[in-house]
């Protein structure tokens, strides 16, 4: 450590004043010298360079006119649909309309400004001026001027003389704010169970969700021979059909992912016996903040959470394997119906979705 | 009533001083303009910041309210017939199908969406910076305590306005957002599961969510920006601005340019400079094409989904987390989600909140502040800066691991796991590396006072060795690299030695002390005179 530093367990105490700063004394090298003296610019002294400079300003307000009047012709005169597009490089293709109003009202706006501020650094004032700066305390006596009428008016109230008047007031104004969350009672229904509850009940027929119409009244079942081996296939109960309003919120605690896998690659014999012929039916809803989950890795069967990369194995009970989520996919046992299309064998044997406190 | 009988009354003439002497005469402000016509401003470009800030909210405000003319803040599903083609037919809420009616079939619409995202973008950004550019500046110090809470406060508020605002449109990039956001109050313990089910008005998405984020976004968070704004400003104006040390700059003085005519045009040109620019990148440059993301569908989802950046702080951290869940009771603690999503972001904003509170308790002043600090001349502070800006940099870069991955050609695991290990080690570090940078400066400011300038010309000496000259400072240099406090740790030797001292403030007075040798017990002192004599007599220059 070089000479110049100091380390040490100071000096000075907690009721001792810090000592601050270093005193002023005479032929202080260091002391203020006060403020330089002000140089000059070229436009100060040289009227021609001034001139310049009026007319780069007065030049820049110009263009800026001419913006504003290009804006209003563009707005009217270029075209605003899909078809015409700029290319403008490096940025690439852009609406021809959007372009030519962006750098109008750009230019129009920047040119104004530059010009301003043109305008201040070289033909206005640069002489630095200072100007005094007072304590923000006041003065003692005003302070103790304030405190007394204070203390006036606090006696005219009687404040301290009637305790009764002031606890009661205190009371009062302190429940006075409770209606005001009260009254937001009705912003939403109590949870109850349904946090707990999706529409999988035994024999609800699974719908592939590609299938399902633009209206969404229309969708059809899932055969087994449907699914290859490595297939994958986002999947709704049949209720989503029927359930208008309610259905993008059946969906959200609902939605399942439908797997074929070679049987014999499937770990755990829990979720063979829950599957049919080597297809398995887990929840999409990420057992963490609630994502679908989407990117299926065939070879190794890992499913993956776009949003925050927890990975489930689903060969293995959907077991977490990376990331956040605590919690394996849960998985719905399926068979197949009189009709020979894969149903739910019976609803989730767990909540789906995000942990909730009063999830246990 | 007479005005005045003075002989010297002041007849208006021109149609300006008219105007003014009926206002006058009505409000008195002649007063006000007096003082405040020709108020000194101090000049250096970090005083920039905050006006960048206070110019793209009003941008936000002007672009905002064109956008509502056309807006559908409804989650009323409608069947798309409008001029996108690609998404011709296809059912989506009302609030989705009039930003694409806003995007493609509003003239300008698209333009004002654009520059409302990029102003949003700017404003965080710039509250960001300013915010950095008052803490290492000890700008935070006495008296202006009260308006770092209120800038702390604008803060938050502007990353809640502008999560709203991204989730308004309803596609499936801002829903998606919204899910995670669902998720996240979920996991609070006890009231989480009621607390979304009053959000969402019962399971997600529900119906009335985008309304009332609407009612939030245009009204509620806005009024009371504006409201703080107005209340940082005044304060900005009547404390005065801080100023950097030099010469003729005191404590007692501010040292600058007069409002009028300077900073109206300096400040007035540099609004349209923030508004041109803001403008050219919304007509320019692409931001948020909600068209190529589709509607929310809660089924859907896209990989390599990525929030606005001021989200991916936390974003990072949910993905950054273990997977620990705790089940007991009955009752599910969510880990997991908890510390990355509350108690982390709750420690980190409570921090920076107290800060200044928590500096004026250790350093134990009580003066005022209208000078400056350098940052090096604050190392410990200085490095906590930078610690949580690295603690938050690295958070954030994990909010984009996946991107990382794929253009890196790296694996997720491995990012996220580096960054599970760097979050704790990397501030540590530069906590370490930023102090020893600052005692370097430092070290380097005093040479230069004692030694002068390195001028570049060697000289040889009639035995032949080489050295170089040194030309000394001017004054002024002098006086701005000496002119800073160098503070000193406490020990407890008089109040341990002082009878009828309570426990529990000797204990505080402990704390207190260890805290200062923290702050200052590694310190480059500043030369005193005699050295700087020393110096220059023994020929040093």
């Amino acid at each position: 450590m070089s000479g110049d530093m100091t380390h040490d367990e100071g000096h000075g105490s907690v009721a001792v004043e810090q000592e601050h700063g270093h005193g002023v004394v005479a032929e202080n090298p260091f002391a203020d010298p006060g403020l330089p003296e002000h140089q000059p610019r070229l436009t100060d002294i040289d009227e021609k360079v001034a001139r310049k400079s009026e007319r780069i300003v007065a030049g820049l307000f110009i263009l800026s006119a001419i913006a504003t009047i290009a804006f209003m012709v563009c707005y009217t005169e270029v075209p605003n649909n899909t078809a015409t597009i700029v290319n403008f490089f490096p940025i690439g293709a852009i609406s021809a309309s959007n372009f030519a109003l962006g750098l109008t009202l750009g230019v129009a706006l920047f040119s104004m400004g530059a010009g301003a501020i043109y305008w201040a650094r070289t033909l206005m004032t640069d002489v630095e001026l200072p100007q005094e700066r007072h304590l923000l305390e006041s003065a003692p006596a005003d302070k103790a001027a304030a405190a007394a009428e204070f203390q006036q008016g606090l006696e005219d109230s009687a404040w301290k003389q009637r305790p009764l008047i002031r606890r009661t007031l205190i009371g009062a104004m302190a429940v006075l704010p409770l209606p005001a969350l009260w009254i937001l009672r009705d912003l939403g229904p109590l949870p109850g169970t349904t946090q707990r509850q999706t529409a999988w009940t035994a024999g609800e027929l699974i719908i592939n969700d590609n299938s399902i119409s633009l209206d969404g009244t229309q969708g059809s079942g899932i055969k087994p021979e449907d699914l290859q081996v490595g297939t994958l296939v986002s999947a709704s109960p049949a209720a989503v059909l029927t359930a208008g309003d309610n259905a993008v919120d059946m969906m959200t605690m609902s939605a399942i992912l439908l797997v074929r896998m070679n049987p014999a690659d499937i770990k755990s014999q829990q979720e063979i016996d829950w599957g049919y012929e080597g297809i398995v039916a887990f929840s999409k809803i990420c057992t963490h903040v609630g994502c679908p989950v989407q990117l299926y890795e065939q070879q190794t069967h890992h499913m993956l959470c776009p949003c925050h990369q927890s990975t489930f194995d689903l060969s293995d009970n959907g077991r977490v394997v990376f990331g956040p989520a605590a919690r394996s996919l849960p998985q719905l046992p399926i068979t197949v119906n009189a009709d020979g299309y894969l149903v739910a064998k019976a609803g989730f044997d767990q909540p789906v979705g995000p942990s909730f406190w009063e999830r246990g | 009533m007479s005005t005045s009988t003075s002989n010297e009354e002041i007849v208006p003439t021109t149609l300006g001083g008219k105007a003014s002497d009926y206002l006058d005469q009505r409000l008195g402000i002649a007063g006000a303009a007096k003082k405040n016509l020709r108020k000194i401003f101090p000049d250096h470009w970090s005083f920039m910041l905050g006006e960048i800030c206070l110019y793209s909210f009003i941008i936000l405000l002007l672009s905002g309210i064109f956008l509502t003319l056309f807006f559908t803040p409804s989650m009323g599903e409608v069947t798309y017939n409008g001029s996108y083609t690609p998404l011709d037919g296809i059912k989506m809420s009302e609030a989705y199908a009039s930003t694409l009616n806003i995007s493609f079939d509003v003239r300008g619409g698209l333009l004002m969406r654009q520059i409302h995202h990029w102003a949003a973008l700017v404003f965080v950004m710039g509250i960001m910076v300013h915010m950095l550019r008052i803490f290492f500046t000890g700008a935070f110090r006495k008296p202006r305590e009260l308006n770092w809470l209120i800038g702390f406060t604008l803060f938050v508020l502007a990353l809640l306005e502008g999560f709203a605002g991204y989730s308004l449109p309803d596609d499936l990039l801002s829903g998606t957002g919204l899910r995670i956001m669902q998720g996240i109050i979920l996991s609070i313990p006890i009231v989480g599961t009621y607390l979304s089910y009053f959000f969402f008005g019962g399971l997600f998405p529900g119906h009335v969510l985008i309304p009332r984020l609407f009612t939030v976004h245009i009204l509620l968070v806005p009024g009371i920006i504006l409201a703080l704004i107005t209340a940082h400003l005044i304060l900005v104006f009547y404390q005065k601005h801080t100023q950097w040390a030099g010469p003729g700059r005191t404590n007692e003085n501010v040292v600058g340019l007069p409002l009028m005519p300077v900073y109206m045009a300096k400040a007035g040109g540099f609004f349209f400079v923030v508004f041109g620019f803001i403008a050219l990148l919304g007509g320019l440059v692409s931001i948020n094409p909600i068209w190529d993301y589709g509607p929310y569908v809660p089924t859907q989802i896209t990989a390599g989904s990525q929030p606005d950046f001021y989200i991916g702080f936390f974003e990072g951290a949910l993905r950054m987390m273990p997977n620990w869940e705790i089940n007991a009771w009955g009752h599910t603690l969510s880990l997991n989600i908890l510390i990355p999503a509350v108690v982390v972001p709750g420690i980190l904003f409570t921090g920076l909140a107290v800060y200044p509170f928590f500096e004026a308790w250790v350093t134990g002043d009580k003066r005022e502040h209208h000078i400056l600090d350098r940052p090096r001349n604050m190392p410990t502070r200085t490095a906590i800066g930078v610690a949580g800006i690295v603690f938050y940099g690295i958070g954030w870069i994990n909010g984009g691991n996946d991107l990382v991955a794929t253009h890196f050609n790296l694996s997720v695991e491995t990012i996220t796991w580096v960054d599970r290990v760097l979050i704790f080690v990397g501030p540590v570090f530069a906590f370490w590396l930023t102090r020893r940078i600052c005692f370097g400066l430092q070290r380097r400011d005093r040479d230069k006072v004692l030694h002068g300038r390195e001028s570049g010309i060697i000289t040889r000496s009639p035995e032949g060795q080489f050295s170089e000259i040194h030309t000394p400072l001017p004054q002024g240099d002098l006086h701005k690299l000496t002119a800073h406090d160098v503070h000193r740790p406490l020990t407890l030797t008089e109040v341990t030695d002082s009878n009828g001292v309570p426990a529990p403030k000797l204990r505080l007075a402990k704390l207190r002390a260890r805290a200062t040798r923290w702050y200052f017990g590694e310190r480059v002192e500043k030369p005193t005179e005699e050295e700087y004599r020393h110096a220059v007599s023994s020929g040093h220059h």
